[in-house]
């Protein structure tokens, strides 16, 4: 196809250009050609009679009046080889690990959602190791879920352990406002781990333009689509989404959008929910789990409470403990009845009890908790915080299991927490026989 | 009307401005857009604006449109095909098979439509009138057997006066393309019948008597047919925020409901739930009629990554087959799940159309537009006296799960029950995680009137307890007050809540509802005559635990009698001790 050029920019904003051309597609891949010769990438995002709206991947800062706009006649794509894999791209496709640029087949990047009906309902447990995700919340094959966490958890480290534990056969790490350390860290663990064969990173750091780390989830998930629909199973991480949210917020605001909640634009829900649904099981073909992260001070922030809508649950990291309540796993179900027959049962009976628990610390503080039952309930609360919480705790399930037997026996008595006098009499452990637990030390 | 043309003149992702070229154009038709790879590009018209431009929401994605791409208009509105074939499918927003289009593309590519109903299925038609019969627009010309029931075949809805019968087919199997009927007009028009026809989506079907809902329908959930029903005909408004178990309170309701038809309109939400409903619906059997869950099912999805345009398509779609299966005389249950999404869609399109915002940028008309879906739910006497009856149950995912904002007060204004969820119940476990306190509904109860009060009255009283409790510790109220308090978190924990992934305890019918509310009633009006907290709290934990094991026994076998014997003597143990002494 001809490629037209067009020099006639009327308007240059942060991320944003117009210019007056003809017979340009919408969503069509351009060039902008500077004086000097350099070139980034655009794309068409509007069309009005001759005015074309471009989204510049480099940024609108240093583009003149005088640089030169070219149609490249194709959407957006990105390349798709086994080659891939062991290497790092920024979030315009390009390598960015000193590695040579890969002749690949192209694949559109942002296409369409598959037909539900060539989904499977996730039936697979995912073990992790850790107790708060094995027992409480099971992460399933081709789930989307999201750590919610304040800046500054060490959510990074539990996606890495999560992916680097599991039996993922591909892991591909979309990074959006990295900070550099953190994208060092992940390279560095995913070496460690002996994963880095079997890992593509497509990363965007804070020296990058804002419009290249949207872009990043949609090339990670095209090439992870890929992967999948060649049998693989495939992890996904994307960290972090808030600050892809924002990036979001700020283009939208670029182009005199009406702002819904909070500045945000009123297709949040739909712009993330585009990105996650990719999560699936493939009937016939591999799978795509999403883990991601979402940064939050407040789960009704509308980044976290747009996602909690799309995400099949979300695990909530609070100084440094992955927590009970907030977190979710709404495809535990799917599976949890299928590891032990105590699983389900155990699970809800520590919840309540925990939210019992929880209740005595809101009396606590008006000093009113005297009785032995309460006093009782509050050792609980901390015997499960310290035992179950840590997400960097390793257990395998089973043991997870017979620890919160355990845990239970130590604090309470048989008729107090609720459970069937079948799976009592087959789990409740003799007394002072733990199977897991340790005596702590109360000195 | 002559069909118009036009030309694309402005992309803005899902609105696409339109100048016409040739004809009229109709606010509401629905439009063609024709781009470069040949496809072509459902829409509608949603504006006509002057020097002869209209705007389109496009129901597909719109990349690589261009200025000047053609558009054809076809002078029709958005239109459903009703007729036998619908129960048992699963269809996207614009009513394409989605088992039919996994034939031809695993992934959802634009430009694909599929015939609705299967075409070469052979129907057994049994006529019910003869050559020469006068009949109108809903008149029953015949009917077919259709998976749970007889299937009428009507007069289409929209011919309106009086027609004669010219022809009619014999008994025997037809297409849905075979002609069955000639009919003719005093003019001496004819018109050729065919077992289906089409009905515009966003036009509410006429009722032909319309009655109120009064009938309580049962639900299998114990909380809603004791506190909180819904009844045949009734709405019911279903907020929450995330993670307080709207999703499996959905699936509960499509399982267990006694109504004949279900439609889930999966509107804007996660895929995973639409598919688990239709791969697993048609492996359960359901116990009203012995055929698959499925065979009653009918699921419109339009999830979250689909086009957006298309949201607001699927709830009509699933609305106007509610209407059509209500005509047939059954009572139909939509369940809308999730009305907020629809709402977020018209949010994305008035935003480009750059109309002036109201609250949270809903459009102004937003809460119009609610109050006239829910408006057609309702009963409705049929020309022969059956009642069809259809409900809705429309949920709202609220934003930052605040109940304040537009979309859940519009809806609440429309719908006749309130089941509002808590995240503090969904964290505490108490599943279904509905408010007990601030949850309404002005249906009837399977219970009388005076045994709902009197469980609300002993609920509202445990929560007075329980924040003294809170206050002031357990020693710093009466063990009479701390009695009362037990009492209630036992109706709670044996009663209202239920574990629905339980085959037993997942479903309560209305007389093991009956059965089991006697029993709590009586738990409840037992004195009991025990000091001490730790003794008290012993003893219902005692009562408890025996309570639970009940509920998970089936009911008419000896162990499920044995335990309830069992029950009794736990509660008497310690009622009337204080007499003996």
């Amino acid at each position: 196809m001809l490629q037209k050029t067009y020099d006639n920019i009327d308007n240059i904003g942060r991320a944003i250009l117009s210019v007056k051309a003809r017979d340009v597609h919408n969503k069509e891949l351009a060039e902008i050609i500077y004086p000097n010769g350099k070139k980034t990438f655009a794309q068409v995002i509007a069309l009005n009679g001759e005015d074309v709206t471009l989204q510049l991947f480099g940024g609108g800062f240093g583009v003149s009046t005088d640089c030169k706009v070219r149609f490249l006649g194709k959407p957006l794509q990105v390349g798709f080889s086994e080659d891939m894999l062991g290497r790092v791209y920024s979030g315009n496709g390009q390598p960015i690990d000193g590695g040579p640029e890969l002749l690949s087949d192209m694949v559109r990047a942002a296409g369409p959602s598959i037909n539900p009906v060539k989904r499977l309902i996730p039936k697979e447990m995912i073990r992790t190791g850790v107790p708060m995700i094995d027992v409480f919340n099971t992460l399933v094959r081709s789930q989307k879920i999201p750590i919610f966490a304040k800046a500054g958890e060490p959510y990074n480290r539990l996606l890495a352990n999560i992916a680097t534990q599991t039996d993922a056969d591909v892991i591909i790490i979309g990074g959006v406002g990295l900070k550099y350390d953190e994208f060092h860290y992940f390279r560095q663990q995913i070496e460690e781990a002996g994963s880095k064969s079997k890992t593509i990173m497509f990363v965007h750091t804070h020296r990058d333009s804002i419009v290249e780390g949207l872009m990043v989830p949609d090339l990670a998930l095209a090439v992870a689509e890929q992967f999948a629909l060649q049998g693989k199973n495939v992890f996904v991480l994307l960290s972090d989404m808030t600050q892809w949210s924002d990036y979001l917020r700020q283009v939208a605001n670029a182009q005199d959008q009406i702002p819904a909640n909070q500045g945000y634009p009123g297709d949040l829900y739909s712009q993330l929910a585009s990105r996650y649904e990719k999560a699936a099981d493939i009937d016939g073909a591999g799978s795509l789990t999403i883990l991601g992260v979402t940064t939050m001070d407040d789960v009704t922030h509308p980044v976290p409470d747009n996602t909690g809508y799309i995400t099949e649950g979300q695990f909530y990291m609070k100084d440094g403990y992955l927590e009970l309540f907030g977190s979710l796993s709404r495809l535990k179900q799917q599976v949890n009845d299928k590891t032990r027959a105590d699983h389900r049962s155990i699970m809800n009976a520590m919840a309540r009890l925990l939210s019992e628990a929880e209740e005595r610390v809101k009396a606590q503080k008006f000093g009113s908790v005297k009785d032995d039952y309460s006093l009782r309930l509050l050792d609980y609360r901390e015997t499960f915080k310290r035992e179950l919480m840590d997400p960097f705790r390793y257990l395998k399930l089973e043991d997870a299991l017979d620890l919160c037997w355990d845990i239970l026996s130590q604090h309470f008595k048989k008729e107090e927490v609720g459970l069937s006098s079948e799976l009592i009499e087959n789990y409740w452990p003799e007394k002072g026989k733990f199977k897991i637990l340790r005596e702590v030390n109360h000195e | 009307m002559q069909k118009a043309k036009g030309k694309v003149v402005s992309v803005n992702e899902s609105l696409v401005g339109v100048v016409c070229t040739e004809g009229a154009i109709m606010n509401g038709e629905v439009a063609y857009i024709q781009i470069e790879d040949g496809k072509r590009l459902k829409s509608e018209v949603i504006d006509v604006k002057p020097n002869n431009m209209a705007y389109l929401q496009v129901f597909e994605d719109t990349s690589w449109m261009k200025v000047g791409d053609l558009v054809e208009f076809t002078g029709l509105p958005l239109a459903v095909k009703l007729g036998p074939g619908i129960l048992g499918s699963v269809t996207d927003g614009l009513q394409n098979p989605l088992y039919e289009l996994a034939k031809i593309e695993w992934f959802l590519e634009r430009g694909l439509e599929v015939d609705p109903l299967d075409e070469n299925q052979k129907w057994y038609f049994i006529p019910k009138v003869t050559k020469g019969d006068m009949v109108t627009g809903g008149s029953i010309l015949g009917s077919v057997p259709e998976k749970i029931f007889e299937h009428k075949i009507f007069v289409p809805f929209s011919l309106y006066g009086n027609y004669t019968i010219d022809q009619v087919v014999k008994e025997g199997d037809y297409t849905i393309d075979d002609i069955i009927a000639v009919i003719s007009d005093s003019q001496g028009n004819t018109t050729e019948l065919k077992m289906a026809f089409e009905w515009p989506v966003k036009t509410a079907m006429p009722f032909y008597k319309r009655s109120v809902p009064e009938r309580s329908m049962p639900t299998g959930i114990r909380i809603l047919d004791a506190l909180f029903p819904i009844a045949y005909g009734g709405t019911a408004c279903n907020p929450g925020p995330f993670g307080a178990g709207k999703t499996v309170l959905q699936h509960s309701l499509a399982r267990h409901s006694q109504a004949d038809v279900v439609i889930i309109a999966a509107c804007g939400e996660r895929a995973g739930e639409a598919v688990e409903v239709f791969k697993d619906f048609p492996e359960l059997i359901d116990p009203r009629t012995g055929k698959s869950l499925m065979d009653r099912t009918y699921i419109v999805g339009n999830t979250s990554s689909m086009p957006v345009a298309a949201r607001e398509a699927s709830v009509y779609l699933a609305t106007t087959v509610g209407e059509y299966y209500r005509k047939q005389g059954l009572n139909v249950l939509i369940l809308a799940d999730s009305t907020s999404r629809w709402a977020q869609a018209l949010r994305e399109t008035s935003g480009r159309k750059e109309e002036i915002p109201g609250p949270e940028a809903f459009p102004m008309y937003i809460s119009t537009l609610i109050s006239a879906f829910y408006d057609r739910a309702g009963v409705e006497i049929l020309s022969d006296g059956i009642v069809g009856s259809l409900s809705i149950i429309g949920t709202v995912s609220p934003a930052g799960g605040n109940f304040d904002e537009p979309v859940t007060q519009a809806t609440l204004l429309s719908t006749g029950a309130f089941w509002g969820l808590s995240r503090a119940l969904s964290d505490a476990r108490k599943y279904p995680a509905i408010d007990r306190v601030d949850s309404n509904s002005k249906y009837p109860s399977l219970l009388h009137q005076d045994e709902v009060t009197f469980l609300l009255q002993l609920l509202r009283d445990g929560k007075t307890i329980a924040s003294n409790i809170l206050l002031m510790g357990e020693k710093g109220i009466t063990d009479e007050a701390y009695i009362r308090y037990q009492k209630a978190e036992l109706l709670d924990a044996v009663f209202l809540q239920q574990n629905s992934f339980h085959e037993v305890d997942g479903v309560t019918d209305p007389n093991r509802l009956r059965t089991m509310f006697n029993m709590v009633k009586d738990i409840i009006d037992a004195p009991v005559s025990i000091t001490g907290k730790a003794e008290i709290r012993s003893h219902f934990n005692f009562i408890r635990q025996a309570f639970l094991d009940w509920n998970y026994l089936k009911a008419d076998t000896e162990a499920f009698d044995k335990q309830k014997a069992k029950l009794i003597t736990l509660v008497n143990k310690k009622s009337y001790a204080t007499e003996n002494v």
